[in-house]
């Protein structure tokens, strides 16, 4: 009952960290990789010492690549963005850091075409948006039965609000993340959000079947007392299950490879905001939703 | 009883032998399913070319492209990679007409090297000496079409070459045999044009120019000159494989490369495993910790879940990518959640006073909608990620994660409720309550 009965406390925060969001993602915006704008990466490591930037950007002026960047990475490695290159121009890079005999080895190049990159772009929103709503028709078709007191759309509209709650907070994790770390989104970021979907709408539905078993049960009881005791009664499961992922995703993250550290990540986040919203937020909702509905009556 | 004990023997030992067969298969140097790594690990080369359609007619494009792949498939088995993928993938999707052939090179970190063999077509081309070109001595730095005509006749009706060799001298000569069409081209051009210079064009350089003196009927030329000594014999040899292995039958340009270093990938790899190992440490040590006896339980169709989930990896077989073995992590921490959302039913059920078996039953009975609609919604996720994912990564994610979803259905269930259903429950002592709630309980 608790979660009931302080809900505009928990829906406050919630709007706080949605609106911290909204503004991070207008004032900085997100800063997206090269998937999707196109660009091209190259990971270099020097197998004795490793110049200073300066130097490899002093190597690399002759060679007119645009605007571009350098970042250090592991202990010996340099990460070097460009704009979209060819292998020949990608050569040329190498040779120039390699100058004077010092050795080099190559450990990565991506080099995506701006055209790649807009329709990853697309087919990225394509996938949130589908995803969201088959979920949404899902949960409307699984809840069908129940339409007293709140009829089973309504459960797909709060479905839908949690849902883009869970998505804001990553994205404006990340829009701060590239302001202030230049970390980037890429594809796989898209992917992280479309896992959080998954895992949040999962969450939800746990507490959605408890509050549809229990108003079968006591068809008596007040909406609000339904609703309070069904997320008390889902609270450890909710609680542990979300323990389990973190644990794993905590785990990659510290352990796991490189490449999917920001992946992790997102995911992390994420999964912290979708477990808060299925609990906090999404089932009080169904109250406020009830309340309304009474008071217009 | 003793038919639920039976199955869950049978079960344990299934579970045994998969992961033995798993185990063994991989010790194995030349194992018959090995686990299929991505470029991502195993180190490699990613190329994504956009093929220019713009001049063939709709209805073509697709011959046109498989034709293609064929030519480029032929080209990377001179190469000598090992399970090559040369795919095309049409973009109709959005209804956007781009055609693309996408090439990966597992064990090819020289892209230059790659991008030679693929994309190396020996440009054929004839041409007309124009007539007002009449001093060839003083042609230096003037561009190819200010001295020559074009006359449509290149490469691409070509339908086969063949080295031959001058009777007298020795030399190397490319015999030349154009198609239906390229014959009647060739017969039109000497026709039309007796007495002019008909210069035959090879990558750009000019390999020999002949006088036209009669019209040519039959669809045969010759190049000749330029292949002299060893060197020219290896020179023609081969631009006769070359020219046999076809001209690209459409355009194509570089949109996209990925290089990934060996190191890189061995280092990701293990980095991967690492975490797994001990992700499933620790939750294992929570699920026992919190659930106690049902915890154990879990444990196991845990580890059940893990092993059939790599035999299917490996008889698929699944290519994993560093964004594969993320969603199989990730997925450990998923899989437990229908344990879970059973066992607080089992505890809700005890502590309504039921007997043991009885909320054993009622806890998985009453659990398995909200397990049933929540993996519903993950497979949804799921499908729209491997149909709609932009690149093979999320693809390689999106399929460990639907086959995740699906086994842990299997074993969070079937395999937990088996072994819960083993021991005797009436009267149940005090010690075996203990065991079998959780939390802070007693």
């Amino acid at each position: 009952m608790f979660v009931v009965t302080y809900r505009k406390f928990f829906y406050g925060l919630s709007a706080l960290l949605m609106i911290g969001s909204i503004v991070a993602l207008s004032v900085w915006g997100l800063k997206f990789g090269i998937d999707f704008k196109g660009g091209a990466i190259l990971e270099v490591a020097y197998t004795d010492v490793r110049p200073e930037t300066a130097q490899v950007k002093e190597a690399l002026a002759p060679l007119s690549l645009g605007e571009y960047s350098v970042r250090t990475t592991g202990e010996k490695g340099f990460i070097i963005r460009t704009k979209t290159i060819t292998p020949a121009e990608k050569t040329a890079i190498v040779e120039a850091l390699s100058k004077g005999g010092v050795a080099v080895t190559e450990s990565r190049f991506d080099s995506i075409g701006p055209l790649l990159g807009a329709e990853a772009a697309k087919k990225a929103m394509t996938s949130i948006a589908l995803v969201i709503l088959c979920i949404v028709l899902y949960i409307t078709f699984a809840f069908r039965a129940v339409s007293e007191p709140v009829s089973s759309w309504k459960y797909g509209l709060v479905a839908i609000f949690s849902l883009i709650h869970d998505v804001l907070v990553p994205a404006g994790v990340f829009a701060v993340l590239g302001h202030f770390q230049g970390i980037e989104v890429d594809t796989l970021f898209v992917t992280a959000l479309l896992v959080i979907l998954g895992f949040s709408i999962h969450d939800t539905i746990v507490v959605f079947d408890r509050v549809r078993e229990n108003l079968r049960l006591n068809r008596r009881e007040d909406f609000a007392t339904t609703v309070g005791t069904s997320i008390n009664q889902t609270f450890a499961r909710s609680i542990n299950t979300s323990l389990t992922v973190l644990i794993a995703l905590l785990v990659l993250y510290f352990v796991g490879g490189e490449s999917t550290r920001h992946f992790t990540l997102a995911l992390l986040v994420g999964i912290v905001a979708g477990t808060y919203s299925s609990i906090f937020l999404g089932s009080p909702l169904l109250v406020t939703l009830e309340q309304w509905q009474n008071k217009t009556k | 009883m003793f038919k639920n004990r039976f199955f869950a023997l049978v079960l344990l030992l299934i579970g045994i032998a998969v992961g033995y067969g798993v185990y063994t298969s991989q010790i194995k140097a030349d194992s018959k399913y090995p686990f299929k790594l991505g470029l991502d690990l195993s180190g490699g080369t990613h190329l994504v070319y956009e093929a220019d359609t713009s001049k063939i007619a709709p209805t073509d494009i697709g011959n046109a492209m498989s034709a293609l792949r064929d030519v480029i498939e032929r080209r990377i088995n001179i190469f000598g990679v090992s399970e090559p993928i040369v795919q095309l993938e049409g973009g109709s999707v959005f209804g956007n007409n781009e055609h693309r052939l996408i090439v990966e090179l597992p064990g090819v970190t020289d892209l230059n090297q790659a991008i030679d063999v693929i994309g190396k077509t020996p440009s054929l081309e004839f041409l007309l000496l124009k007539d007002e070109v009449k001093d060839l001595s003083n042609i230096e730095g003037k561009a190819i079409s200010d001295l020559f005509d074009t006359t449509g006749l290149t490469g691409r009706l070509l339908e086969r070459a063949a080295l031959e060799f001058n009777q007298n001298t020795g030399e190397a000569i490319v015999a030349l045999s154009f198609n239906k069409e390229g014959a009647d081209l060739f017969a039109k051009i000497t026709k039309e044009n007796i007495g002019k210079n008909l210069a035959i064009f090879l990558d750009g350089d000019l390999k020999s120019m002949p006088v036209i003196r009669d019209e040519i009927v039959g669809g045969k030329a010759t190049i000749s000159g330029g292949f002299v000594g060893e060197a020219g014999r290896t020179e023609a040899r081969t631009l006769v494989r070359n020219l046999n292995l076809g001209a690209l039958p459409v355009p194509i340009e570089l949109a996209s490369s990925q290089t990934i270093g060996a190191t890189l990938g061995d280092e990701a790899l293990s980095a991967d495993v690492t975490a797994g190992v001990m992700a499933f440490a620790i939750i294992a040590l929570f699920l026992i910790l919190w659930y106690r006896l049902p915890g154990l339980f879990s444990v196991v169709s845990l580890a059940m879940y893990v092993v059939v989930n790599l035999a299917i990896f490996k008889l698929i077989p699944v290519t994993l990518t560093a964004a594969g073995i993320a969603a199989f992590i990730l997925s450990l921490g998923m899989a437990v959640d229908a344990n879970i959302l059973i066992f607080e039913r089992l505890k809700e059920e005890l502590k309504k006073g039921s007997d043991l078996q009885d909320a054993v039953r009622e806890g998985f009975h009453r659990a398995w909608p909200s397990i049933r609609d929540s993996n519903i919604s993950s497979i949804i996720t799921g499908v729209v990620l491997y149909f709609l994912g932009s690149s093979a990564v999320i693809t390689g994610f999106a399929l460990v994660f639907i086959i995740g979803v699906l086994v842990s259905m299997f074993t969070a269930i079937t395999v937990s409720r088996t072994f819960l259903l083993i021991f005797k429950f009436q009267n149940a002592g005090a010690f075996k309550r203990f065991l079998f709630s959780n939390g802070f309980s007693r």
